[in-house]
């Protein structure tokens, strides 16, 4: 009991009839931490969140805060503020009478309720709206009133549910970095929902990543962008280039037996728990190399695959190429243009190479294809 | 600084076909106005269908004297008006009676209908539709035989020819509306607004005062006037249970219009109709498009 986080889920399942949404979510939250719950559609991050915030009652397992266990306690009585995905603000209220609603209830002197309400305004860009109702505001503009009527309750912990996802790209990108340095200014503690990794990365401090209900992978950023522990998580994180090669353990290397398209090589081991046989390799366009059939590759160590550019495209920074090594296609990115029927090439250092054992029957998980991750040098 | 001249027209070809074009252009035009012929007939037809009864009923009321075979009244004149408002018309007293029923059926549904309606609207139950259409039970079988039962039963328990019983049947009568229009009020709301209530501190009971009655609160107004239209337009119900004790106005309407007394028959029937036109304005401001498309639902 004493390594105790502030928000403590301990075998938390959820079932809605026979569908098992959420099973054995184990999740400890500290004081002041930004967590992003990242999944894909119908992972079960929207649940698990509702659940935390009290709309729904787990079919085992419970959730505690502080040590006071709140799993069966009303939502109002949690002290927890969420903000819709739909923002749910209240139509027939003023902006200012939205914000001010939280506090109203909690009896808190009108004159007070008035310098708080203009406060979050002016925290929050919102001075001279009050007096207008959400239906005359834009997407952002809603969204900060949803923000802020969630913060004007000074609440112990800031659910957020997918509150980026209705916005244009442009502005979700200054609102992302908004939000992040409004939360470590208020010390609050803040669970953030979304399927959308780069925004998880840029957010928090850790992320959990959900797959069928389960914790696939949590760690910082850093972590599971590097060290994926399963190939979900890999494919999931962008890695989604996938090539199926067997190989065996030898001491501390991994040697990847000569297939189709590669020759025999060595990859060291290190904190990869292999067996001997099968394997799934994974890596991200962004870290392949190219190199024209007969060039020497400069780096040692790594996978080296040969094949041929299918085609090319600018998406900008850098050229990808669509290459096909044996009977798979693969992207890889590189910094020159190769022509489409050029024979390459494609070097992976092997850090940047993710192996796991196949699974024993049919293709790996299925994962709904996100947008290629924008390359950052 | 070479200026076009506005377009004129070119060469000679295009001339005469212009011509041409310009003949059949009015000619359409004619026919375009041919066309309002029928369109005329057919738009009197309808305003002398909708307004002729309307316009003879209003004639009927201030006729003094008016007989076969006379298109108008020989006299006009208001006594019609100081015989059924005269204290022993009986006119006052029905509409005083109509109005408090109508007011208590209101008052009596809507306490029915809001949680009822908000039942239904939020929670899934499992016999939901068949729930809604029990509501319809009461209209589903012959008025008579249902409300000469109603009375039996009233007589044996003391209720018959009392306000509340036929506030009573005038309720039973007007739930389905009450609770069908209550219920697509409440379904049209998002859950969600209530959810963000209770999730920054409010109760049920204060998450659904704050926002979820208010919102529905045009649709329950429809509702109310719905149930008030319909008490006030009563009348087997209210002839079987109520009279002669509790006199209502459609009541006098019939006995007047039974009688031949078309001038009392007249205003009474002025007298009902004016809730109806008020009605249709209220509810049009009120009641949206949203809310009328999920009533059944």
């Amino acid at each position: 009991m004493s390594a105790q986080g502030f928000l403590e889920l301990r075998g938390i399942a959820s079932r809605y009839g026979t569908n098992q949404v959420l099973s054995d979510i184990d999740l400890s939250i500290e004081k002041g931490e930004f967590v992003a719950l990242l999944g894909s559609s119908g992972c079960g991050k929207t649940t698990l969140l509702r659940l935390i915030a009290g709309f729904m009652a787990p079919s085992a397992g419970d959730v505690s805060v502080s040590s006071r266990d709140v799993t069966r306690l009303a939502p109002d009585k949690r002290g927890m503020a969420l903000v819709f995905q739909s923002y749910a603000l209240w139509p027939h209220m003023t902006v200012s009478q939205n914000i001010a609603y939280g506090l109203k209830l909690r009896g808190v002197p009108r004159a007070e309720i008035a310098a708080r309400v203009s406060a979050m305004q002016q925290l929050l860009g919102l001075d001279g709206l009050g007096d207008r109702k959400p239906a005359a505001l834009s997407g952002g503009q809603r969204q900060r009133v949803a923000l802020g009527r969630a913060l004007a309750i000074d609440p112990e912990i800031l659910l957020l549910d997918e509150p980026l996802s209705n916005l244009d790209a442009r502005i979700r990108l200054t609102v992302r970095h908004e939000l992040r340095a409004l939360q470590k200014r208020l010390g609050i503690t803040a669970i953030h929902v979304t399927h959308d990794r780069e925004e998880a990365m840029v957010m928090a401090d850790r992320i959990v990543i959900l797959d069928k209900g389960r914790i696939a992978q949590q760690g910082t950023p850093e972590e599971v962008y590097n060290r994926p522990a399963s190939a979900f998580v890999a494919a999931f994180m962008g890695a989604e280039n996938l090539l199926h090669l067997s190989g065996r353990t030898e001491g501390d290397d991994f040697v990847l037996a000569a297939g189709a398209a590669n020759d025999e090589c060595r990859v060291p081991l290190g904190a990869r728990l292999l067996a001997s046989g099968e394997v799934d390799a994974r890596f991200r366009p962004e870290a392949a190399r190219l190199f024209a059939a007969g060039d020497a590759i400069g780096a040692a160590g790594g996978a080296v695959f040969s094949g041929q550019v299918l085609s090319v495209s600018y998406p900008g920074g850098h050229w990808r190429h669509v290459v096909r090594l044996g009977d798979t296609e693969i992207m890889a990115d590189a910094d020159r243009a190769f022509q489409p029927g050029d024979a390459v090439n494609v070097h992976v250092p092997a850090h940047a190479l993710f192996l796991f054992n196949a699974p024993a029957s049919g293709p790996a998980t299925p994962i709904s294809r996100a947008e290629p991750a924008k390359v950052t040098a | 600084m070479t200026l076009s001249l506005p377009s004129a027209p070119a060469a000679g070809t295009p001339m005469t076909t212009g011509k041409t074009a310009r003949l059949s252009e009015r000619l359409t035009d004619r026919l375009a106005v041919l066309w309002w012929v029928p369109r005329g007939i057919i738009f009197g037809l309808m305003a002398f269908f909708i307004f002729g009864p309307l316009f003879n009923m209003l004639l009927w009321t201030v006729a003094e004297k008016w007989y076969f075979p006379h298109t108008l009244p020989l006299q006009y004149g208001f006594s019609s008006w100081e015989k059924v408002f005269a204290p022993r018309g009986g006119a006052l007293d029905s509409l005083a009676n109509s109005l408090l029923v109508a007011v208590l059926t209101v008052i009596v549904s809507l306490l029915l209908a809001i949680p009822s309606g908000y039942a239904l609207a939020r929670l899934k139950l499992p016999a939901r539709s068949l729930i809604l259409l029990a509501f319809l039970i009461p209209q589903a079988f012959p008025n008579l035989t249902v409300y000469v039962n109603v009375a039996r039963i009233f007589y044996e328990i003391g209720l018959n020819g009392t306000v509340p019983g036929v506030v009573l049947v005038h309720v039973s009568h007007g739930l389905v509306y009450a609770v069908w229009i209550a219920t697509a009020a409440f379904s049209a709301i998002d859950g969600e607004l209530e959810q963000a209530a209770r999730n920054i501190g409010a109760g049920a009971l204060r998450a659904f005062r704050d926002i979820t009655l208010p919102l529905a609160a045009p649709g329950l107004i429809a509702s109310a006037i719905f149930v008030f239209l319909e008490s006030l337009d009563e009348f087997t119900g209210s002839y079987f249970v109520g009279a002669p004790d509790v006199n209502m106005l459609p009541l006098l309407l019939y006995t007047a219009g039974a009688g031949g007394n078309y001038q009392v028959a007249s205003i009474t029937a002025l007298l009902l109709l004016i809730p109806s036109l008020l009605f249709m304005m209220i509810v049009e401001r009120f009641l949206k498009a949203d809310v009328l498309s999920r009533v059944g639902h």
